[in-house]
């Protein structure tokens, strides 16, 4: 089987990354029943002896002994990190894995992109080749970060960069944490136009999920389980912003927004991980769903939200998971897919459900959703047959669809609204290699994205004659 | 003589395996000695104590399905795989047709070449080789295509038969249409024939003649490894002189493909049923001949909702309604093959008429017929019909059409750019499949 390797990077990244290691060990323990390392938990983590000083990793098949996260940790401040090294996933990771610094990148992509990407090139590199080396069949590197910092979006992408540079046939999946409209860094526009720039350039598929969104669901869940009406009690472990049965004590703060994220990344591996009738492997993602290079930002769903504690009928809550992973509300950021045109889609099923019911549901929600004229077939599934923890199954749809495109234009205006008046430019200006160039060639890189985005939507409301074919002599 | 099988991708591995189990189970019932003998030299290799192996190489870029395949081989008591003769990588094609042709296939050609080699020594004499695979995903269909084409470069005199299994219309794999058009282009040039079974059809069969409720993958593979068995299974031929014919591949080849435009073959069977309800069935060949010719002369895959209005056109020269759409369904050449309980009584003049052949072919080369006496499969009396004719033209055309309106707009053309499949090569695959579909299209 295949490994992956987690690259989080700054604090957003550091503090999802620890919720996902979490709640990984988490689904393990509760699959893996006989306390033996195979290969579904070697995936994501290694298998080390500690008695034995040269590295030591133990065959699959053997007990489990430490479990070492397949992880790279950077940071260039301390406090997130030293965090999880204090608390209880302190013996997943080891020093070897961790990359920080004191000072911070001061919300200044600049800073992170170039003054820690110059200064930290190798180290990084050198990380990165010591968990691939502990691979034996490398597939793809999950890279977690925010966009409106300094160390997520600017040393975020150098790492991309450097993934590509290193292992350029190691598929790349990022998931990216974009900011509210109201955020409280003032130069978030920027430093998020400029990562959109590299993610475009250099990422296989792009995972993106907006604050406000995170904010939205975890919201209607509260309410959902303070509100009790009779009869609806939801179970407290099956929601997706639950981190119970973990290893961490107390929530903290983020820690329910956190564990979306990290269940998306739990549902989109664990096809690669576990058993199913119908497999979807990773580098099936952006076969399928990425048509045109450039447009690889697949818009997350995940349904259910939480299973409800009572049992009522199965078949009707079964359909109901398919319709809401393309309603408004259940998608990781502000878009409805519905109003706007598919060019792929692919729906990722965990647990109880035969190809039956995916068929029947594919055919039932056809008719409602608009796809573009050339792929009116385009949809990729999986079944994996392990649900995730407190639930009987599970969804999680990616969307490559136009939706993404009003994120994309709110993000220009905001950028736009800055960069019109010269606003804290010069603060970018003085870090060494930085040039304004790489503002304006930014702009008009997320600029084409939105055009070429336009170019397909435009297409929707037409009807697309059929190409005509190649004709033979006779 | 013996047939070496090659399994190539997911699909490939779990049809190969339902067939060998199939084949296993009907050679070694009951007393039939000659037949068992023919077909175990067929498909199977006989230690000293008669333990039997499959002649076959399985091969797939990720490592469950071949296990899974070789226990489920292992488990049956009856067979089992060679303990050698597989070949599997840790990560698959990515339903990447050019990553399997143009990576995995050249990468791995030497080890493939090697176990092919190792079971075609085993063989006392080779008939051809039928590798099986699918051609909507990355392996079966790229590293199949890469095979086969390795196969025709070291035996350039041996037949291949190719069995390709066709993805569902809505399928599992976004890209299936362009990876079909690459197989196909690729075959017509390498392969003697292709036989090829379609899902959705399929499908059909599954729910509508064998009734089972939640259709699994491996329902579906049943019933073709049950169509397939029956075509190669051991049978009379018309000049075999009572002696079970020796050559199944080369004598299919020979006797349906007479021209190099035409060789995609279709297979139906009848009857279809439940095992539940076949001891009480009873079967006439009048009946199932009757119903077998109308499936023919219809285009319709199943016993079940045969259009009964349509005939064959009376006179030559009669304008036929090329792409069909309810019309008539016009033939190169049949293989008729009965098996069963007073198969030399049945009438198969339905069959030999001139109006359901081209002008151009007499209908006695047109039809060829295998029979055997021996049953197949519990079915008391079975007819399996394998067609060279225009019954594959609308899923052909429909493929290819999907296909090229993706291509007009060069939809995921990078993902294949990458590997080394440039546009040119797309357009040659889809000029070479417009020309069969043109030629299957007026045929008359």
């Amino acid at each position: 089987m295949t490994q992956s390797v987690v690259v989080q990077v700054g604090q957003c990244g550091n503090q999802i990354g620890c919720r996902f290691w979490d709640l990984a060990l988490r689904e393990h323990a509760h699959v893996n029943k006989k306390g033996l390392y195979d290969e579904a938990l070697g995936s994501f983590f290694r298998n080390v002896d500690s008695r034995n000083r040269d590295g030591g990793a133990c065959g699959v098949g053997g007990r489990i002994q430490h479990l070492k996260a397949r992880a790279v940790l950077v940071d260039m401040e301390e406090g997130v990190v030293n965090e999880i090294l204090q608390g209880p996933l302190r013996d997943v990771f080891d020093s070897a894995q961790l990359l920080t610094d004191v000072s911070g990148s001061g919300n200044n992509w600049a800073v992170g992109h170039l003054t820690y990407g110059s200064a930290y090139r190798d180290q990084i590199v050198d990380k990165l080749r010591k968990a691939a080396e502990h691979c034996d069949c490398l597939q793809c590197f999950f890279l977690i970060h925010s966009m409106g910092g300094g160390t997520g979006s600017g040393l975020g992408t150098r790492v991309l960069g450097l993934l590509e540079e290193e292992f350029p046939e190691v598929c790349r999946i990022v998931t990216s944490i974009y900011p509210s409209a109201e955020d409280d860094v003032i130069t978030s526009p920027y430093n998020s136009v400029l990562a959109m720039r590299e993610l475009t350039e250099h990422a296989d598929c792009v995972l993106p999920v907006e604050n406000q969104s995170m904010v939205d669901i975890v919201n209607k869940i509260k309410l959902m389980s303070h509100g009790a009406k009779l009869g609806s009690m939801i179970r407290r472990d099956s929601t997706v912003i639950s981190g119970q049965g973990g290893l961490s004590g107390p929530e903290k703060p983020f820690d329910a927004m956190n564990n979306i994220m990290a269940n998306l990344l739990l549902n989109i591996t664990s096809s690669a991980r576990f058993e199913g009738s119908l497999n979807m492997d990773l580098n099936e993602i952006a076969m399928n769903l990425v048509p045109f290079p450039r447009l690889h930002y697949l818009v997350p769903s995940l349904t259910p939200l939480y299973t409800l504690a009572d049992v009522s009928v199965p078949t009707r809550r079964l359909d109901q998971m398919f319709s809401d992973a393309f309603s408004k509300d259940h998608q990781l950021i502000r878009a409805d897919p519905k109003h706007s045109l598919y060019l792929a889609c692919a729906l990722m099923v965990r647990g109880n459900v035969q190809v039956s019911d995916l068929r029947r549901n594919i055919e039932r929600l056809r008719p409602s959703l608009p796809f573009v004229s050339w792929n009116q077939e385009g949809w990729k599934t999986g079944l994996c047959s392990v649900p995730p923890v407190g639930h009987t199954h599970s969804l999680l749809a990616l969307a490559n669809n136009t939706c993404v495109k009003p994120t994309f234009m709110e993000l220009r205006e905001r950028f736009t609204k800055l960069y019109r008046k010269k606003a804290h430019l010069h603060h970018y200006l003085h870090v060494e290699g930085m040039e304004q160039s790489f503002f304006s060639e930014a702009i008009t890189s997320l600029s084409s994205l939105i055009e070429e985005y336009h170019q397909l939507d435009s297409t929707k409301a037409r009807l697309i004659p059929d190409a005509p074919r190649l004709s033979i002599a006779r | 003589m013996s047939i070496v099988t090659v399994q190539l991708g997911q699909c490939g591995n779990q049809v190969g395996q339902e067939l060998f189990d199939i084949i296993c189970s009907d050679a070694v019932e009951g007393q039939r000695k000659t037949y068992s003998t023919c077909s175990c030299e067929r498909f199977f290799r006989q230690s000293s104590h008669g333990e039997l192996t499959a002649r076959a190489v399985l091969i797939d870029m990720e490592p469950k399905v071949i296990s899974h395949s070789m226990t489920k081989a292992a488990k049956s008591g009856r067979w089992r795989y060679g303990e050698h003769s597989h070949f599997s990588q840790k990560q698959g094609s990515g339903n990447n047709w050019a990553n399997g042709f143009c990576v995995h296939g050249p990468r791995h050609r030497d080890v493939v070449e090697e176990l092919v080699r190792q079971e075609v020594e085993c063989c006392d004499r080779l008939a051809g080789f039928m590798p099986i695979m699918s051609v909507a995903g990355g392996t079966g269909s790229g590293v199949g295509t890469y095979v086969t084409q390795c196969l025709r470069d070291i035996y350039p005199t041996s037949f291949i038969l190719n069995h390709l299994t066709w993805p569902y219309g809505t399928g599992e794999v976004i890209v299936q249409n362009y990876n079909s058009v690459l197989t196909l282009a690729h075959l017509y040039q390498l392969s003697d024939a292709i036989v090829v079974h379609e899902n959705d059809t399929v499908h059909r069969i599954c729910s509508q003649l064998l009734n089972i409720k939640h259709i699994s993958f491996s329902d579906i593979n049943r019933v073709i490894a049950h169509q397939l068995g029956s075509v190669l299974q051991p049978a009379l031929s018309a000049d075999s002189h009572r002696v079970y014919s020796r050559n199944p591949v080369g004598e299919l080849v020979s006797s349906l493909v007479c021209h190099p435009e035409y060789k995609l073959l279709g297979v139906c069977t009848i009857p279809n049923m439940p095992s539940s309800s076949i001891a009480y069935s009873t079967f006439s060949w009048p009946g199932l001949l009757k119903h077998l010719r109308q499936m023919l002369i219809s285009n319709s895959k199943m016993e079940e909702g045969i259009d009964w209005q349509v005939r064959p056109p009376s006179g030559s020269g009669w304008p036929r309604n090329p792409t069909g759409g309810g019309s008539f369904n016009t033939s190169l050449a049949n293989l008729l093959i009965l098996r069963g309980k007073d198969v030399y009584s049945a009438e198969t003049g339905g069959f030999e008429d001139p109006a359901l052949y081209t002008s151009w072919l007499l209908p006695e080369q047109a039809l060829t017929m295998w029979k055997s006496p021996v049953s197949f499969n519990k079915y008391e009396k079975s007819a399996t019909l394998v067609s060279n004719s225009q019954a594959l033209l609308r899923p052909l055309d429909d493929m290819v059409g999907k296909a090229w309106n993706m291509f007009a707009s060069r939809a995921y053309m990078h993902q294949y750019i990458k590997f080394g499949i440039s546009e040119e090569d797309f357009l040659d695959s889809f000029t070479s499949l417009e020309q069969v579909i043109s030629s299957y299209s007026q045929l008359c």
